[in-house]
């Protein structure tokens, strides 16, 4: 279990210093599914990145099973069963998807667990594993080989965030399904960090996260009829507004 | 009669665990050691000067010819000519390369000049290495010199790498492409300490769909200085594509000094170049893996370098 307590990064800006995620307090229970939402910009991504210990939090606590781990460094977290999948991920020139994911694994990797992965996110084993994973391959290849590299390893809290960026429609019901798989099966945590509406459905629970504050938190029966309500909301004033301005 | 230091570079260089069974050279301290010709390659010592011709009959196929060079004497210094033939339509592997071991205080040196002449059709490997190691004060130096022909619808593909251990080397490749000729060069290089490496490269495309392509990726760490200077010259309807990639560590000190000639409105060429450091993403991502900081960048310089 992930307990965020009273989270708060602050980074300095003009003499002062400026707030990115304000006494942020959220946890994830084993084996459950948190979609955490908001406007861009809001301080999803860095919270995510506080998680895995990329940022350091200027406050609070972050307890998972139990230990504080908030003066852990990224690779003892990993340890621990800790993954994060980059927004934007790294390229490595020189390195073939068949040894990232290997890497990612810690230890060797058949030629068949390697297609199986690759087709999880609806890449062609046998037309990636030996591809570099460099500027030859596309946003969206490497964004699937991204989540890939986080289902090739046994993780007790998974992060992706935005997952869906750059994933074309087909793979993209395909991803959903294997999200819905790895916590049934794995009794694995995960976070997603998502706009989409098909991955908010995943939800055991929703954050709607937006200036650095938790402004929803709650079940996904509880947070989600308020987004949506938010959302035809603002359709209604934007289309009452293009009737008195006309179409810009 | 070889002993267990001169095994290691062998297998260091080569990849030999003892002597090969068909063509091969092995030179050790400024001396040709052993020589053995097979059916479809002469190997035969020059007698006016170091070296060895090595001929290559027309139509041979899938043969390796392995022409090691081993130096583990402090104080030897030679410079060694090797001519390669290359008959009409053969298809062979050239593993060369140079380790040296030094002990002492005084330098060795080894400079090797192959010159490659490529008959019709014909395809080579050519796979060098070079290494060195020693607990001496004596540098380890190897200034190689590559000179390449090529006649019409030959291949060449030479990888080159340098990844340990020597103190001071400046490579100078040149080749000349006829028509439809292809060459890939992959030059790889990792220097450390105060380490210094140049490396000249001229390629001269001269006929119709000649082709080549340069790919150099290099490390360098430490205080050591490399100097890259690839120079393509168009001189037909032709193809050159130059890719220079450095990774800059510690207080090191690179220079990449593309130049890129056309000689013909049909000449197409292209440099790319890009020295920088690790890029921290590619850091934290291997170490969200487990592995420290340390390891991650271990990992990256040797796919990087791979």
């Amino acid at each position: 279990m992930l307990e965020l307590k009273h989270i708060s990064f602050e980074v300095p800006a003009d003499n002062a210093t400026l707030g990115i995620l304000k006494d942020v307090s959220l946890s994830v229970e084993d084996g459950k599914i948190l979609v955490i939402t908001g406007p861009n910009g809001g301080g999803k991504s860095t919270l995510a990145r506080i998680i895995m210990g990329l940022e350091k939090p200027t406050a609070g606590q972050i307890i998972f099973d139990g230990k504080d781990i908030t003066g852990l460094s990224i690779s003892e977290r990993a340890k621990l069963g800790v993954g994060y999948a980059f927004q934007q991920p790294p390229r490595f020139k020189g390195m073939t998807v068949r040894q990232l994911l290997k890497l990612a694994r810690g230890s060797a990797l058949t030629e068949c667990e390697c297609c199986n992965l690759l087709s999880k996110v609806g890449l062609c084993g046998k037309d990636y594993m030996d591809r570099e994973v460099d500027g030859s391959l596309s946003g969206g290849e490497v964004k699937r080989i991204e989540i890939a590299t986080l289902m090739a390893r046994k993780l007790k809290l998974a992060i992706y965030d935005e997952p869906e960026a750059g994933i074309d429609l087909w793979s993209f019901s395909m991803l959903v399904d294997s999200f819905r798989d790895i916590s049934c099966r794995n009794n694995e945590s995960v976070i997603l960090i998502s706009h989409q509406e098909r991955i908010m459905e995943l939800a055991d629970d929703m954050a709607v996260i937006a200036d650095g504050q938790v402004q929803r938190y709650g079940t996904k029966a509880d947070v989600l009829p308020y987004l949506m309500q938010d959302f035809n909301e603002t359709c209604r004033f934007k289309r009452s507004r293009q009737e008195v301005d006309g179409p810009c | 009669m070889l002993n267990k230091t001169d095994y290691d570079l062998l297998a260091s260089i080569a990849g030999l665990h003892g002597l090969p069974s068909g063509a091969f050279s092995l030179r050790q301290n400024g001396q040709g050691v052993q020589l053995q010709s097979s059916e479809n390659v002469t190997v035969t010592r020059k007698t006016d000067k170091p070296g060895i011709d090595i001929v290559v009959k027309p139509g041979t196929k899938n043969e390796t010819v392995y022409i090691p060079v081993i130096v583990t004497e402090s104080g030897v210094n030679e410079t060694v000519y090797n001519d390669f033939e290359i008959g009409e339509g053969a298809d062979v592997t050239i593993v060369a390369g140079c380790g040296i071991h030094n002990d002492g205080c005084t330098d060795s040196e080894h400079d090797g000049i192959h010159a490659f002449h490529l008959r019709k059709g014909s395809h080579v490997k050519y796979v060098e290495k070079h290494y060195g190691e020693g607990s001496g004060e004596g540098g380890r130096i190897l200034n190689p010199t590559t000179l390449v022909e090529m006649d019409e619808d030959s291949r060449c593909e030479m990888e080159m790498t340098q990844i340990k251990g020597v103190d001071s080397t400046i490579r100078n490749t040149t080749a000349h492409l006829g028509k439809n000729a292809k060459l890939m060069v992959l030059e790889k290089l990792m220097t450390h300490g105060g380490q210094v490496a140049k490396s000249n490269m001229d390629v001269y495309l001269d006929d119709t769909g000649a082709s080549v392509q340069i790919i150099s990726r290099s490390v360098a760490k430490d205080g050591s200085v490399q100097v890259f200077h690839p120079k393509a010259i168009g001189n037909a309807d032709c193809r050159a594509h130059v890719q220079c990639d450095s990774i800059i560590m510690d207080k090191a000190r690179i220079s990449s000094i593309p130049e890129i000639t056309a000689n013909h409105a049909d000449a197409q060429i292209i440099h790319e170049a890009a020295i920088g450091r690790i890029n921290n993403d590619q850091l934290l991502k291997l170490q969200t893996f487990g592995l420290s900081e340390e390891e991650a960048e271990a990992v990256i310089i040797e796919g990087f370098l791979k």
